[in-house]
């Protein structure tokens, strides 16, 4: 009998252990995490700090730090160049993005062929993304000056007008989202490679089979297989461009005149240049909410296209 | 059509447009060789047949007579490539030594808030830089900190330590629960089962990770700019110096591109399989 009780209570574990296992166990992966939780509250502090000083009138010249709220919101909206800036921001990252995007699934859907030379160029698609930036542009800026750059004459070798590029306010936007486009097309178009690579071959023998049209399979089967690796691309490339600066500022430092100033140029500008520290910060601040809940919702959208790709739901 | 005509056709015309766009990404990168290779008079008067010369590349590495004359501007540009070297490759060994067990704590353990945590790490790298660097820069200088090689590499976090958490978490989550289950009913501890099994899996992926992490850390270019003045200053920023002056010197500037550059073009070429995973943050595993 005794051996019978011994046996029932054997395998049950005393119900204190489960609930809490020792407290070095419970924290272990905080204790793993704790050093990059260091350098996250590192960089948190300054994000606080940025926020608290952004309702006071600080400036370098005269260090201020009484509360005067959101005075300096105020004075961001109704300046006259507010909303300009908005347009202009949105503008460049819609139209690099969109660009991109296109571009990249066109070379990506030609590399992705049984082509001796989609084969040797593929190697060196990844070039122009490790340049630095700023370095890149510098180089574009030299190809489009007037005296020394190159593709005015190219321009003109095939008939067509020379171009004052970043020179004027009617072709800035087009030069430095041409850069941008030449700078991540090779991101976007890697991206949907590796989409396309992954896809099981059977539904597009099927359709084969079936004599669909190209279009035909493209819209139905390609397009809803790559959302998930087209999510990716948008994702990485409307939020950098939201905040886009190195091309710019190589460019043109946000001119000529006020063209190219983005949030992120004017609040480099004001806060930094012209010492103003409080004043610029609420472009950098609201810049940074809006990529932080467009981000948040464009990565669960990922989350549900990869599910549904997967044949989940 | 025959469709053999029909294909042959589409093969010619997909071909055709393929080359035509990697003209337009290569040109750039062949033109930055060649003008770096001109002499200041060729420079305004040949296009693509000229006589090519080292002088820019000795000037900017040994010193330009015209620079000591005070007729360009002066880029001490083997010390900013040092500075380049030193605050990049500090940043990716900071971001290795916290990234590595940070990444794996989040792939192995399931603890209140991780997600919002791995999130927050992630979103630095959507943040707009200045949101963290203009309250910095009254931070540091506060703190000593501005124009210090501690300062720089401390912000670079920003740039290497999310993209080493993001793309290590994925290796980890790669590897089965399985081989750790049994090495610990072996009586392992678990710290040598990290050493000893886990981190030598994941050494390919690690290595090419940080080696992506140290060639953003190398482009970047606002922090430097911000924080940091002549003590620290990196070749990104300092490229800007060959052309601010009254006459710029293009050929100089190329010169110091394509030092600073041509490196990271091979070392991609050498990592190529894991660069997708890399540039995607663990999203696309290519």
């Amino acid at each position: 009998m005794a051996t019978k009780q011994v046996s029932a209570t054997d395998f049950a574990v005393p119900e204190q252990e489960t609930v809490k296992p020792p407290l070095l166990v419970r924290w272990r992966p905080f204790l793993i995490a704790l050093p990059a939780l260091v350098i996250l509250i590192g960089i948190l502090y300054p994000f606080v700090v940025g926020v608290a000083y952004s309702l006071t009138a600080y400036a370098f010249t005269r260090p201020n730090t009484d509360f005067v709220g959101l005075r300096q919101y105020q004075r961001m909206v109704e300046d006259s160049n507010f909303v300009y800036s908005t347009f202009i921001t949105l503008a460049y990252a819609v139209s690099a993005t969109g660009v991109q995007l296109v571009l990249g699934l066109i070379v990506a859907t030609l590399l992705n062929r049984d082509s001796r030379i989609a084969k040797v160029l593929q190697a060196t698609l990844i070039f122009p993304m490790m340049v630095a930036p700023v370095i890149s542009t510098l180089i574009w800026k030299m190809m489009m000056q007037p005296s020394v750059g190159i593709l005015n004459p190219m321009l003109n070798a095939v008939g067509l007008p020379s171009l004052q590029w970043a020179a004027v306010p009617e072709t800035a936007l087009f030069s430095v989202v041409l850069v941008d486009v030449w700078m991540y097309t090779p991101f976007a178009a890697l991206i949907l490679l590796a989409g396309l690579r992954s896809f099981p071959q059977g539904p597009f023998e099927a359709a084969r089979v079936d004599g669909a049209s190209f279009w035909f399979t493209f819209r139905n089967l390609t397009l809803p297989m790559l959302t998930p690796f087209i999510l990716i691309v948008v994702i990485f490339r409307f939020m950098d461009s939201l905040k886009m600066f190195d091309i710019i500022f190589a460019m043109t430092e946000g001119g000529p005149g006020s063209t190219l100033m983005t949030y992120q140029l004017t609040a480099y500008r004001t806060s930094i240049q012209f010492q103003k520290l409080a004043q610029g910060l609420p472009y950098a601040i609201v810049l940074y909410f809006v990529i932080y809940f467009v981000s948040q919702y464009l990565v669960k959208w990922w989350g549900r296209a990869q599910r549904r790709a997967a044949g989940y739901s | 059509m025959h469709p053999r005509l029909r294909k042959a056709l589409t093969s010619i015309f997909s071909d055709g447009f393929l080359i035509i766009y990697f003209m337009f990404a290569l040109f750039p990168i062949l033109w930055m060789i060649l003008v770096s290779l001109k002499s200041g008079t060729e420079l305004f008067t040949t296009q693509f047949v000229f006589t090519p010369t080292l002088e820019n590349y000795q000037a900017i590495l040994f010193g330009d007579p015209r620079a000591a004359a005070g007729v360009v501007a002066r880029v001490d540009f083997p010390r900013n490539f040092l500075n380049s070297l030193i605050v990049s490759s500090g940043a990716v060994v900071i971001s290795l030594a916290v990234g590595v067990p940070a990444a794996y704590a989040l792939a192995r353990y399931n603890f209140k808030g991780k997600e919002t945590l791995a999130f927050t790490f992630l979103s630095f790298r959507f943040a707009p830089e200045l949101v963290v660097i203009i309250p910095l820069s009254l931070i540091y200088r506060q703190l000593g900190l501005y124009d210090t090689y501690f300062g720089i590499i401390w912000v670079y976090q920003l740039v290497t330590l999310p993209l080493l958490i993001w793309v290590l978490r994925s290796y980890f989550e790669d590897i089965s629960p399985d081989i750790e289950q049994a090495a610990m009913i072996d009586g392992y501890p678990w710290y040598q089962i990290f050493m000893r099994i886990l981190l030598p899996l994941v050494r390919p992926g690690l290595a090419a990770a940080a080696l992506l992490a140290f060639v953003f850390a190398w482009n970047n270019f606002i922090f430097p700019l911000v924080l940091g003045a002549s003590t620290v200053q990196t070749v990104t920023v300092s490229a800007l110096g060959y052309i601010s002056s009254a006459q710029a010197f293009f050929n100089r500037m190329a010169a110091a591109a394509v030092i600073a550059s041509v490196p990271q073009m091979m070392l991609a070429l050498s990592i190529q399989r894991y660069l997708i995973r890399g540039l995607s943050f663990g999203a696309v595993k290519g």
